[in-house]
C-alpha cells in the first residue's frame, strides 16, 4: 500500500520549510495544500488540527501530526531507511533539541517583536536576536553544520529564519550578517544544497509577506 | 557544592514541579543519582551558571558532568538513555502524540496557572476560565484511557503529574476545584498518586501553598 502523505502548510512559514525540508531530504512524495493565512482557515486544517489550528500539519495516511519539531521526529523516525535528522547518541540528540527549542522560544519570539513593533519593544527585539544568534554561532563552532558533517535536526529547525533575516534586517535597519558573519556562511552552506533551496521560500516574497503581516495587525 | 564528576547529579529545588518531573522519571527507571538544592532567591550555585548558562534554571542532570537542560529534554534524555522501561509508546504515531501533547502541556499549563496567583479581580476570573478551559483540553487528550499513553504510565503522565503539586495553590486563590471541572482528570492525578515513584516525589499541596503565599509576598501581591 502506498503511502499517502499531505501537508497542509503556507510558503513563508519557516515551521512550514522545515517540514518540507525534511520531506525533501527523506525523498518522500507528498500533496502540498496551500492554506492562506491571511484568509479562512480551510475544514481540513480545523479538523486535523483543532487544539492550535496553525499549520504545519503532517497527514500520513489520514492520521495528523502537528507541531513541526514533532513533525520532523516522526517523518526522521518512520522513514528510517533514510540518513536520520537525529543523532543516534543521547546526549547528542539531548542538545540537538535543546537548541531546537531555543529557536522555538527565543529566535521566533525576537523575530516576532522586531516584526510587529516600532521604538523600544523592536529595539531589544534587535537586540535579542542577535544575542541569541550569536549563542548558536557559538554551538555551530568550527563545523559544518549543527549535525557535523551533514544536515541534521537542528540545521533543518535553523535554517528556514535564513529567508526571513532580509525582512527582519529591512523593517528593523540593522544587519544580522555584520554581527554573525559565521552563521550567515552557514546558512549559505545549507542553501547550497538542493533540497534547502528548493524548499525555502524566496527572502523578497517573505519580505512582501511580512509587509502584509504589519498591516494587517496595524504597524505603522 | 558537589562536583559530581561521576553518575548522576540532579540540580534541584524542593518547590519546582519541573525537577518533580525528572525525579520521578529517575525513579520510574530505578536509577540512582545525588541531589544538590539551589536557593534560586538567595544565590544560584557556580555548578547551575555554569551548567545552564542560557536559563540559568533547574532541573539540570548532569550525567558523568555533562548536563541535559529543560525538564521535557531531560526526560526524554533518561528515556532513551534507560531504555527499560519505556515510556513513549512503541510506534512513531504513539510518540508524536505524547511530544504533542508535552509540547501543549509546557506552552500553556503552569502558565496559566502563574496567572490565576499573580491577580485578582477581573483578571483572575479571567485567569481561572482559561486555566480551566485548558485542562478541559487535557483531559480530552486522556480521554478513556487510563493513562495519556494508554494502559501504561509515561512520558505526558510524567510531564503532567508534577505540575499538579501546584494545582491546590491555583484552586486556592482562584476559589475553584478542579474535580468540578475536569473529573477524569482529577481521577488521573490520584491514580497516579498511587504509583510509588510519584507518591515519593510529589510534595505536599500545603508547604507549595505556603510557597506561593510567599511568592505572592515577594512580588508585592495583594
Amino acid at each position: 500500500m502506498a503511502d499517502e502523505v499531505i501537508l497542509l502548510d503556507t510558503l513563508p512559514s519557516s515551521f512550514g520549510m522545515r517540514v518540507r525540508i525534511a520531506l525533501a531530504e527523506k525523498g518522500i512524495r507528498y500533496e502540498y495544500r496551500d492554506e492562506q493565512l491571511l484568509q479562512e482557515k480551510s475544514p481540513l486544517l480545523l479538523q486535523m488540527n483543532p487544539v492550535h489550528k496553525m499549520i504545519p500539519v503532517l497527514i500520513h495516511n489520514g492520521k495528523p501530526i502537528c507541531e513541526s519539531l514533532v513533525i520532523l521526529q516522526y517523518i526522521d523516525e518512520v522513514w528510517n531507511d533514510k540518513p536520520p535528522f537525529l543523532p543516534s547518541d543521547p546526549y547528542q540528540r539531548s542538545k540537538a533539541r535543546f537548541w531546537a527549542d531555543f529557536i522555538d522560544k527565543k529566535v521566533y519570539d525576537s523575530g516576532k517583536r522586531v516584526l510587529m513593533n516600532k521604538g523600544e519593544v523592536m529595539e531589544q527585539g534587535k537586540k535579542d536576536m542577535i544575542e541569541c544568534l550569536k549563542l548558536l554561532e557559538g554551538e555551530l563552532g568550527d563545523q559544518l553544520y549543527f549535525g557535523g558533517t551533514t544536515l541534521g535536526f537542528l540545521d533543518i529547525a535553523l535554517v528556514p529564519y535564513c529567508v526571513w533575516f532580509h525582512s527582519y534586517e529591512t523593517c528593523g535597519d540593522f544587519s544580522i550578517e555584520a554581527e554573525c558573519p559565521k552563521l550567515m556562511a552557514w546558512g549559505q552552506r545549507c542553501m547550497g544544497i538542493e533540497n534547502v533551496a528548493k524548499s525555502l521560500y524566496d527572502k523578497h516574497k517573505v519580505y512582501e509577506y511580512a509587509l502584509q503581516l504589519r498591516e494587517r495587525f496595524g504597524v505603522k | 557544592q558537589k562536583m559530581a564528576k561521576e553518575g548522576l547529579l540532579l540540580l534541584d529545588m524542593w518547590a519546582s514541579p519541573f525537577c518533580m518531573r525528572v525525579k520521578i522519571a529517575l525513579a520510574e527507571k530505578g536509577v540512582a543519582y545525588e541531589q544538590q538544592e539551589e536557593d534560586l532567591f538567595g544565590g544560584k550555585s557556580e555548578l547551575l551558571l555554569t551548567s545552564n548558562p542560557i536559563y540559568q534554571k533547574v532541573p539540570v542532570l548532569l550525567h558523568d558532568g555533562k548536563p541535559v537542560c529543560e525538564s521535557t529534554n531531560i526526560v526524554s534524555y533518561i528515556n532513551e538513555t534507560w531504555p527499560s522501561p519505556p515510556l513513549l509508546p512503541p510506534c512513531a504515531y504513539g510518540k508524536a502524540q505524547a511530544r504533542f501533547w508535552a509540547d501543549f502541556i509546557d506552552k500553556k499549563v503552569f502558565e496559566a496557572g502563574g496567572k490565576i496567583w499573580m491577580s485578582s479581580g477581573d483578571e483572575l476570573e479571567v485567569a481561572k476560565k482559561d486555566f480551566i478551559e485548558i485542562l478541559k483540553q487535557v483531559e480530552g487528550a486522556l480521554g478513556e484511557k487510563d493513562y495519556f499513553g494508554g494502559e501504561s504510565f509515561g512520558f505526558v503522565d510524567i510531564l503532567l503529574i508534577g505540575l499538579t503539586s501546584w494545582f491546590d495553590a491555583f484552586e486556592k486563590f482562584g476559589g475553584f476545584k478542579v474535580e468540578d471541572y475536569t473529573p477524569k482528570l482529577s481521577a488521573w492525578i490520584k491514580k497516579c498518586m498511587e504509583r510509588e515513584s510519584v507518591a515519593k516525589t510529589i510534595v505536599e499541596p500545603e508547604k507549595i501553598y505556603q510557597c506561593v503565599v510567599m511568592l505572592r509576598k515577594m512580588n508585592g501581591i495583594e
